[in-house]
């Protein structure tokens, strides 16, 4: 009798390590999850619904404040425009050129 | 493999420049996004993540010292595009260049097209070598003479200066995309081109900015129920009505756009069939194609997905008719290169000018040719410590598993970090720019 079994395909070796790995990966492999992913790409800052709703909350409750370190924009603390850091152009010339 | 010859016809590739920084901490917007040559050769354009664009000139033979054809100098360079940030999305608008595309000369000047992800603009480079002289109402630099001080009048005339490269945005083309944008592609007729994002191909006319074309549209009613993406699109070289786009899920379609004004069902498909036994989770991903290229000739197109590159014939859909493995050792590393992203790197492939031998990146700054006339391919790498110019690269080998033999490299000794994404061939001649992070390397063939 043959000492190997069905010989696995490199590919689904691999897959069946991610599995392993990641048990509740999607069910749909390739699927819309990347795609969507894939489509947002982008930095989003806020909601401007977000936003506008916990200004209105502001007038009645104190939300939390923003950290002392203002350059993290995260978590619980609704970003404003003025947080946001400032994206400049680059003013450096590209190093191919010197 | 075969020491010392070269894939190719044999040409045996050396050395002859490199652009860049040479430390090793590189900074984001020294990325380099984009590497083009012109029609001529003559002009070879690169853009980065900072959005700035370099352009280099191939100097002129010089006939006496005929050891190489001529280096590329710096020509012009200019900050094609900024961050912007959308307001009503509140996203972020990367200044990173996708793509530059150059027209064809028509007079002094050359025009490119550059685009990030939601703009495209259209660049004049031009030149300047001379300026007036002798003006009644102003000195030479620049201060205006007291009028009652003139007692003679003169013609002021053109007198030579030191050359002066201008780049000058003239057209932008903004605003038609709600996608990334991922490709352009300049019609033959030179006049229109397309822009292409994850969902949509418009068409432009390359003077008027305020109107553009839908032909493809793939966006599905319900978000839900999306299931591909558009990847990358080409005008053909030569049939000013047909145009092809890839997708996500390794299919090309063809589309000719006298059929209808929406090109959404297309004229040709082409698919390579699978082996549903054979199926898993990786294989829509590594089936996704990265980029696709009309032959010089129009009578091919090239494919390159994660792990292979493939050439089709204009006149078979089901299936290629040549695929060449990139680095089928890959395959057994899918896990760990999905894990740290790798597995979604876009990698661009080319042809040379006779269409003989397409070329494309892989990692640890190695790069690879595959001659379709011999069959041989050959694996070369762009480093620093080959640079001795018209020394003759060595080819390189990966060893897959077990033994390694001497000067092979084992895949996990491979620097996954050092990708060559982006590679171009000079139109005419045995020149090829291959980018690294934040290198640029010209190659040519050794001359005697």
């Amino acid at each position: 009798q043959e000492m190997e079994d069905k010989v696995t395909s490199p590919e689904k070796a691999e897959e069946a390590k991610l599995k392993a790995r990641y048990p509740h990966l999607g069910q749909k492999p390739g699927g819309s999850d990347f795609l969507r992913k894939r489509l947002q790409k982008g930095q989003k800052y806020f909601d401007s619904g977000d936003y506008n709703m916990a200004k209105a909350k502001m007038k009645n409750k104190q939300l939390p404040t923003a950290a002392p370190d203002k350059t993290e924009v995260t978590g619980d603390h609704i970003p404003t425009p003025q947080d946001l850091p400032q994206r400049k152009p680059s003013l450096v010339a590209s190093k191919l050129a010197g | 493999l075969f020491p010392g010859a070269g894939g190719g016809n044999d040409i045996q590739w050396c050395f002859s420049q490199v652009k860049g920084a040479v430390d090793d901490d590189v900074a984001e917007a020294d990325i380099i996004s984009t590497v083009e040559f012109n029609h001529s050769g003559e002009l070879l354009a690169t853009g980065d993540k900072g959005g700035r664009v370099v352009i280099f000139q191939q100097e002129q033979e010089n006939k006496i010292q005929s050891h190489s054809r001529g280096e590329y100098n710096v020509y012009s360079t200019f900050q094609s595009h900024e961050p912007e940030f959308d307001y009503l999305k509140s996203l972020e608008i990367e200044e990173k260049i996708n793509k530059i595309r150059w027209l064809p000369q028509k007079n002094a000047a050359q025009f490119l097209l550059s685009t990030n992800d939601k703009t495209i603009k259209l660049w004049k480079i031009s030149e300047r070598d001379k300026r007036p002289e002798g003006y009644n109402l102003k000195e030479e630099d620049g201060r205006y003479r007291d009028p009652t001080t003139v007692t003679t009048l003169r013609v002021p005339v053109f007198r030579p200066m030191d050359l002066m490269v201008e780049a000058s945005p003239r057209r932008i083309f903004a605003n038609a995309h709600t996608y990334h944008i991922n490709s352009i592609s300049i019609n033959s007729d030179y006049e229109t081109y397309l822009s292409a994002d994850d969902l949509r191909i418009n068409l432009w006319h390359l003077e008027i900015t305020d109107r553009s074309f839908n032909i493809v549209d793939i966006k599905p009613a319900n978000m839900e129920e999306l299931t591909e993406v558009i990847t990358a699109a080409e005008f053909h070289p030569n049939s000013c009505n047909t145009f092809v786009y890839s997708s996500s899920k390794g299919t090309i379609r063809l589309c000719d756009m006298r059929a209808s004004a929406l090109c959404d069902r297309h004229s040709k498909l082409f698919e390579e069939p699978e082996d549903p036994s054979n199926r898993s989770f990786f294989s829509e991903i590594i089936s996704s194609i990265s980029d696709v290229k009309f032959s010089h000739s129009g009578r091919y197109m090239m494919t390159r997905d994660y792990l292979s590159v493939k050439i089709w014939d204009l006149n078979m859909e089901n299936r290629p008719v040549e695929t060449y493995q990139v680095h089928e050792y890959l395959r057994s590393k899918l896990c760990s290169l999905y894990e740290n992203d790798c597995i979604f790197d876009k990698f661009e492939c080319c042809w040379n000018g006779s269409d003989s031998v397409v070329m494309t990146g892989s990692y640890n700054n190695f790069f690879r040719m595959f001659d379709r006339n011999t069959k041989r391919d050959i694996t070369l790498e762009a480093s620093r410590e080959n640079n001795k110019p018209r020394t003759v690269l060595k080819p390189r080998k990966v060893c897959a598993s077990g033994k390694r033999k001497k000067d092979e490299i084992s895949v996990d000794s491979l620097d996954f970090n050092k990708k060559i994404l982006h590679t171009a061939w000079h139109p005419k001649e045995n020149i090829i720019a291959v980018a690294t992070t934040n290198n640029l390397y010209i190659f040519q063939d050794k001359v005697n």
